[in-house]
Formats: C-alpha cells, structure tokens, sequence
C-alpha cells in the first residue's frame, strides 16, 4: 500500500505499540496483560509496518526471522520450566531469585523464572503471527491472478 | 522432572533444528540426537514403571487435583517407548526421502514438535492438558501435511484440517460439560467423581462427545474417511509417522478414557465399542481390497487395525485388554515397517498407481522379498509381531465367549493376507503393464539410511514375533493395570493403592 | 440466565453448523469459529454463572476474598482461544493457498479437479 497518511501515522503508532506490549507483558503478572496478549499487540504494530510499507522493510525492521523468533520463545518457555526444577522440586515451579520472604512480607524485585515463561509466550505469539501474517501479504501482493494487487496503489 | 523430559526433549530439538534451518546437513544431525534422546529419556520411564509401578509428577509443585499431573503407567511407558523409537526410525529414513526444500522449510521442527505433542498426550493425566497436546500434534501435523506444497498436498491437507478441527471442538465440549457435571479434570480425580454422577444421561452426552472425539482421532468407523483421503499425499516419511502415531493417540485416548474416567460397565458402553471397531475392521478390509495405489491401501489396512484394537477393548477381560495393548504397542512398528518398504518399492518401480505398475520381481528380487515381510506380519502370519496380537486378541475373545468377535478377526486377517498378497502382485508380479513407464535398468544407488530404518523396523517385528514373551508379559502388565487403575489413581492423587 | 444462554449456545452450533455443511471452505471457517466461540460460551456456563467479582486476590492477601468468580472456566476457555486462534490461522492460510492452487473454494469443484486415481 502506497499512502502518506498510513506510513507517517505508522511511524508513531509502530514504536508506541511496542513499548505498550512491553507495558501490557510486565503487566501481566498480577494484573490482566501477560505474555499472550502483549505478543498479540507487538504483533500489530509489525503488521500495521508491513501495510505502510512493505514486508521486506519488516523482515529488516525485525531482524530475526519470525519463527526463528517463535521458536527461541518455546526454548524460552521450556527453560523457564527447567530451571523451576533445577532450583526447585518440579518442572515449572516458579523461582524468584531476587525474591525473598520474611515474616510474610515479601521483599525485593518480583522477578523469576513466570517472568522467562511470559516472555517466551509474547515470543511466540509476536513470531507466530508475524510470520502468518508476513506470508500471507507476500503472497497476496505476489499472485498475478489477484486483481486486487493491480489496483491498490489507488486505494 | 523424568515425565517433562519426553515433551522438553522433542520441543528443545525442534527449536535447534529451526536455528539451524539454513543447514540441511546440520538439522539432520540435530534431529537425530534428539530422537535418541528421547529414546534414553522414554526408556528410563519404562524402567522406573517396571521396577515400581506408575508414578506421577506435579507441574509447578501445585499438588493433584489442583494442578497439571503427568503420570506414567506401563501402557504410557510403552507407547512413549515404541513412539521414540519410531521417531529415531523415521528421521533417519527421511534423510533418505525427504526433499531438500522441505527441510529448508521446516519438517525437522514439525516432527519433532509434533513428536513432542504425541508424548504429552501420553504422559498427561489431565483431560483439558490432553486437548492441549491433541492441538500441538495437529497443528504440528497440518504443517508436515503441506511442508511440501503442491495442489494434491492442499486438498488432502483440506480434508484432514476439517475433520479433525470438528473433531477437537468435539473434545472441548466433552471436557467442558464433563468439568460441569463433576468439577474435575484432572483423570484420577475424574475416576471418583464420574462415578458419582447420579444422572445417567451426563454420563452419556459426556462419554459420547469424548468417544466421537477421539474416534475421529483414531479413524473408527464411521469417522474414518478424512484418513484414506490425505494420508497418501505427502511423503513416505511423514505418512509412515501419522500411521504410526497419529491414530495411536485416539486408541490411546480411547483406552485411557473408557478404562480410567468412565467405568467399564458404562450402559452402552462395550456394546457401542464392540460396534464401531467390528465395523471399523470389515471397512478397512474391504477398502484395502478395492483401493488400486499403494498408500491408499496401507491408509485402508491402517483403519482395519485400529478396529482390531478397539474391539479388544471392547471384550473388556483384562487378558482382552492387553491383547489390545501388544496390538498397539506392535501396529506402531509395523506401520513404520509398511510405509517404508512401499517407499523403496515405489521408488524403484515408478508409480503409486497398480495401473502403471509390476515386473519388480526379477529385477529386484530381494526388494520384493523385503516388501512382503511387513505385510505378512499385518495380516498375522507367523514369526511376525501380528501373528501374537491375533492369538492374544482370539484367545481373549475365546475366553470371554464372543464367538464371532473371534470368527471375524480371524476373518479379517484373511482378507488382509490377501489384500497384501494382491498389492505384493500388482507390484512385484504382474507383468509390467504397457502404459507404465520403462524400468531403469541400471539399480538405483541403494538409500543407505532408509535401508537401515526400514531393516530395523522389520527387523523388531520379526523379533517380537519370534521372542514374544517378554513383549506379552510387558502387555499384561499394562491390561492389569488398565483393568484395575487403582495403582494409578494413588500415583497421581497420594495415598496407597 | 443459564436458559438464554443454553439457548444462546444452541442457536450459534446450529448457525455453525448450517455454514460447515455449505460446501464451501470460507463458510466452513466462519462456522467453525463461530462453533468454537460456542464451546467457549458452554465451557463458561458449566463452571456456573454468577455475578461476583473478578477472581483477583486483593495487594496483601493470600485469597481471593468475598463472592468470587470461578477462575477455572475462564482459564480453560482463555486456553481454548489461544489455540483456536492458532488452528484458525493456520486454516485461513491453507484455504488461501487452496484458492491459489484450484481458483476456488468450493469443496465440490476442488473434488471434480483432483479426482480420486
């Protein structure tokens, strides 16, 4: 898609997306937000980026490949679930290392190995549904027999 | 953490293969450590089942019923043995067979997320963590069905997608009325509460949603047709692994559901099972008789054993029920064994199709020798694996007096002699048709790996054919243990048996 | 309540129903969203409904406190999205390339292109 509105707004909206599910990520684990959600948002704005400009310049924008990306946060999440059981008992159990507990009063930085889980679930999720999307704009604006892909320039 | 290995091990191999995406000869040898992995990993379970009977783990420490348990008894430990080991066979014959751009494209990751999928479903002791890993493996499996692309691919993957998407909303219904009815999910729990359910006629909405459910998943009659119609478009590879695990996971639900959650004296019950998988064995027969291509015969023979093995639940005897179990835990290798050897029998003779196929047998006449072991042991000839899974399965119909449950396996293992005998001919006998392309001449260099997966195979169907005592008794221990949960029910929930 | 919304669920399965037996895949994936979002709806029902507060447990506490909500339907129908919002996907894209690959999406004529061998 070829409009100035669209990529100039996008130039604001992209950032701001990403910091907000970096925002709705953190969120999560006490509030409503997490990891699903948040990679859902990110995933937007990489999808709004790729209707404003095209699928090449997000590929760029991303870096890394976005199921490369889906599959580090399924490693992510499955060590976040050794890890519970290398400190812990049981795979998955929650670990907080900078947590520490005295007379029912919790003190220090709530930050652990849920938190490793949450980040490879917006991991996924921002890979997996990039990656769809990505593949599914190439190949609209690639098939000949679209004709669609003739006329959006104008629209 | 033991019981979180067989899913971990297969997803951490599926994320390497990924990172190592642009190297085919990097992602093979990753896929192939894996899998051996997940060998040493499945048969560590299998130890600590035989030497102290099942046992359970808590994720995350929440204790049962509250959280997520895996739990491992012997026919779990069985199936994630045979299903690893199936695994190491079928990386190594797609080393053979696969396209390179499929690998480039992801197969090693699909399989082996998918291989992760079908472990979870076995060790999992909680019905919605169940449809979970019902998700994972097909997901993983509608990526494998179209990793090679192509219109055939499409419309097979088309009608497996469908069926089976209605097939897990089936599932997810069940579970959620089930979770209605009782307040449980967890399946230990579930023993104690369904039979607490006062009102039949939840035990028969729930029950039927969850059998329509995992009968789609195991291809029983008469949810069965979305099996013939995709399982032969893409490769051997991945065709020998949906024959050899995909369904298993439905028979495993099946079994696991009928023998834990739903008590065995369910009204309707065994008379419903009995139903379907006697119906299930006669059209799988009669399909493997009149398909004319060589996976859609083997999709067919795939269906008719199925029926096998749900009928021998349906006996319900305990010696019935390992019958079923040694029938399952063998199918898986033979499948492997079937799909394999049609590959390389297909690679030297041109075509799928009989129309355009024969005159094998003098230019390769151990190929031909080779072919016809795997469908020997499928129709129950001894010293093949099949043969001790008729006996068992007869003697228990014998013993529970179901005369012509026993008539009809012997029967149908007749016909399926001949359906095998047929394809054999088509192949290997007949004179080569006029319209079939000319013979290359010259023998195609030998697939090593492929060779050897396939030798293996045959190789474990003979064995347990020959030495099959220890292999019966592995099995009766798990149809004692089906039979009488309670030892399951303690691993899972605390307590003594 | 737990009638309308019994009633509710039944009318979206019959809707979705009427779509996936229309023969044409695009159809076939509206219903079985459309049937999914119904499953969800019976999951939430069979945990009960009620009107009590979200089930958060309050800065300081250790349970939630009051008339809560029960969490674990909406944990199960929260999963259950998730993953159909995957297979959903994932079937879209399939019946995109479908329609590149066969020109339409009418299961009957896909079928009269790739007749059975």
């Amino acid at each position: 898609m070829n409009s100035l509105i669209l990529s100039a707004a996008t130039r604001f909206l992209a950032p701001l997306m990403l910091a907000y599910s970096l925002f709705i990520l953190l969120r999560g684990h006490n509030e409503p937000g997490g990891g699903f959600i948040g990679g859902l948002v990110a995933a937007t704005a990489f999808a709004l980026y790729a209707k404003a400009e095209d699928t090449g310049a997000v590929r760029r924008a991303m870096r890394i490949a976005p199921e490369l990306l889906s599959m580090l946060g399924l490693g992510a999440a499955v060590m976040a679930g050794v890890w519970g059981w290398w400190e812990g008992d049981a795979f998955l159990e929650s670990v907080w290392p900078f947590l520490v507990v005295e007379d029912g009063k919790k003190e220090g930085l709530p930050v652990g190995s849920a938190l490793l889980f949450d980040v490879g679930v917006y991991m996924v999720v921002v890979g997996a549904v990039t990656a769809l999307f990505l593949a599914l704009e190439d190949d609209a604006s690639r098939s000949p027999d679209d004709e669609d892909a003739d006329q959006s320039g104008e629209r | 953490m033991l019981l979180a290995l067989p899913i971990a091990v297969p997803f951490l191999t599926g994320v390497v293969c990924l990172a190592l995406r642009a190297s085919p000869p990097f992602q093979r040898l990753a896929s192939l450590i894996g899998a051996a992995a997940s060998v040493i990993v499945a048969s560590r379970i299998a130890e600590a089942v035989l030497a102290e009977g099942p046992f359970a783990e808590q994720m995350g420490g929440w204790p049962a019923p509250f959280g997520i348990t895996l739990a491992a008894d012997m026919l779990s430990a069985g199936l994630l043995l045979v299903t690893s080991i199936c695994g190491v066979a079928v990386v190594l014959f797609g080393f053979s067979e696969v396209e390179e751009t499929s690998e480039l494209r992801g197969h090693h990751t699909l399989l082996h997320v998918m291989l992760g999928g079908v472990s979870g479903a076995f060790v999992t002791g909680d019905l919605f963590n169940l449809y979970v890993w019902f998700e994972v493996l097909l997901i993983a499996s509608f990526g494998l069905l179209v990793v090679r692309g192509g219109r055939r691919q499409f419309d097979g993957a088309i009608r497996y997608v469908a069926l089976n998407l209605t097939a897990t909303i089936g599932f997810l219904t069940g579970v959620g009325l089930l979770y209605g009815a009782t307040g449980a999910l967890n399946m230990a729990d579930l023993h104690r509460a369904v039979a607490e359910i006062d009102d039949p006629r939840k035990l028969y909405a729930t029950g039927a949603l969850l059998l329509f459910a995992f009968g789609a998943k195991a291809a029983l009659f008469p949810v069965f047709f979305w099996l013939p119609a995709s399982y032969h478009t893409p490769s051997f590879t991945v065709s020998a692994i949906f024959a050899a695990l995909l369904t298993k996971v439905g028979v495993y639900a099946i079994f696991r559901t009928f023998t834990l959650i739903y008590p065995p004296d369910t009204p309707y019950l065994a008379e419903v099972l009995m139903a379907a998988g006697a119906l299930t064995m006669v059209v799988g027969v009669f399909g493997a008789l009149a398909e004319r291509e060589v996976r859609r015969v083997l999709s067919f023979s795939v269906i008719a054993s199925i029926g096998f093995m749900i009928v021998a639940l349906s006996i319900g005897t305990e010696a019935a029920i390992a019958a079923g179990v040694f029938y399952l835990l063998q199918d898986m290798f033979l499948k492997v064994a079937l799909f394999a050897v049609a590959w390389l029998a297909v690679r030297r003779g041109g075509s799928e199709d009989f129309r355009l196929s024969g005159g094998l047998w003098p230019v390769a006449p151990m190929l031909g020798a080779l072919f016809l072991l795997p469908g020997l042991a499928l129709a129950g000839v001894p010293p093949f694996s099949g043969f001790w899974a008729k006996v068992l399965l007869v003697d228990a119909a014998l013993a529970a007096e179901a005369w012509w449950l026993a008539a009809l396996a012997l029967g149908v293992g007749l016909l399926t002699l001949y359906a095998m005998a047929r394809m054999f001919s088509e192949l290997f006998w007949k004179p080569r048709p006029a319209a079939a392309p000319a013979l290359a001449t010259e023998r195609p260099p030998v697939p090593i790996p492929a060779l050897a997966a396939t030798l293996a195979m045959v190789g474990i169907v003979t064995y347990i054919g020959v030495q099959p005592a220890p292999f019966i008794a592995f099995a009766q221990i798990a149809g004692a243990q089906l039979a009488d949960p309670s030892a399951y029910i303690a691993a899972v929930l605390g307590g003594t048996p | 309540m737990e009638l309308i919304m019994a009633a509710l669920i039944g009318l979206m399965a019959a809707v979705s129903v009427y779509l996936m037996l229309a023969g044409n895949m695009l159809r076939f994936i509206v219903g079985l969203s459309l049937l999914s979002n119904a499953v969800n709806l019976a999951i939430f029902e069979a945990g009960r409904l009620s009107f009590a507060a979200p089930p958060f447990i309050a800065e300081g506490e250790k349970a939630p406190t009051g008339d809560v909500a029960n969490a674990l339907p909406q944990a199960l129908i929260l999963t259950a999205i998730v993953i159909g919002f995957g297979l959903l996907a994932f079937t879209l894209v399939l019946v995109y390339r479908l329609y590149g690959a066969f020109g339409t999406v009418e299961i009957d004529e896909i079928e009269n292109a790739e007749p059975r061998g």
